[in-house]
């Protein structure tokens, strides 16, 4: 109906960890434009900047529970889960 | 092959005890617990979360990675979540096998490697606040090497 919403795409994003108390909440849906990549949403969340910009350097990312590399498009319903640097510890 | 995630205490020597089968001449295990520090600052209790349906099938991928890479004849991999206190398992790693070297091997690579790619976190509560714990840098292959601008180079590469 609308041109909208063939140039416009859904992802829900979940938060773990740090992240989830930096932006008081486990998941939201974000809108972005079709064709955008992981790097691109990241982008979007850097210039947000509630993050400090070393945690954006050090995530990792999963779509629908794979992990994911920058260039990796992103396609409408996608589960995109930003996830911080694992518990580790010294070996 | 026993994978889980738990909410509740992990039943280590019950859990040890039925991984041993008569063709095993060596069982080796680490019970990853609650240590009552981090550097000297007193630690209360942890709290664990995970991305819990990805964690747990990254933990079975690895269990079954151990058994094909190593030979070993079977390992359980189990993970707990929630709030942990000082000296309760966190995490057990159990390796059975024909031989020690593959088992002690095997059990590390496992413990090691879950450690840097599962996705579970820790929150550590001390006396005088808490702090999501730094996790290690994911090795390559997992980190998205995020920075905006990269993905052009990282597709030209792919």
């Amino acid at each position: 109906m609308v041109a909208y919403s063939f140039e416009s795409m859904r992802v829900r994003v979940l938060y773990f960890g740090v992240l989830k108390e930096i932006f008081g909440r486990e998941h939201e849906v974000v809108e972005l434009a079709e064709g955008a990549d992981v790097a691109g949403l990241l982008a979007m969340f850097r210039e947000r900047g509630r993050a400090p910009r070393s945690l954006w350097e050090s995530l990792a990312v999963a779509v629908n529970q794979e992990y994911a590399r920058a260039g990796d498009l992103l396609h409408e319903g996608d589960e995109v889960a930003l996830l911080p640097p694992v518990s580790g510890g010294v070996a | 092959m026993r994978v889980q995630i738990v909410d509740g205490v992990i039943p280590a020597a019950e859990i040890v005890a039925g991984m041993k089968a008569g063709v095993d001449g060596a069982v080796c295990v680490f019970d990853g617990i609650v240590r009552d520090n981090t550097r000297g600052r007193k630690t209360l209790f942890l709290e664990y979360e995970a991305y819990r349906e990805m964690a747990l099938a990254q933990m079975q991928s690895l269990a079954e990675q151990a058994v094909t890479e190593f030979g070993v004849r079977d390992v359980a991999v189990v993970h707990r979540l929630g709030r942990l206190e000082v000296g309760e398992t966190i995490v057990l790693v159990v390796v059975a096998s024909a031989h020690r070297g593959a088992a002690f091997d095997a059990c590390r690579w496992l413990i090691d490697t879950l450690k840097k790619t599962v996705p579970i976190w820790k929150k550590e509560h001390f006396v005088d606040g808490a702090v999501w714990a730094a996790g290690e840098p994911f090795p390559e292959g997992v980190a998205v090497s995020g920075s905006a601008g990269d993905s052009a180079e990282r597709g030209a590469r792919s």
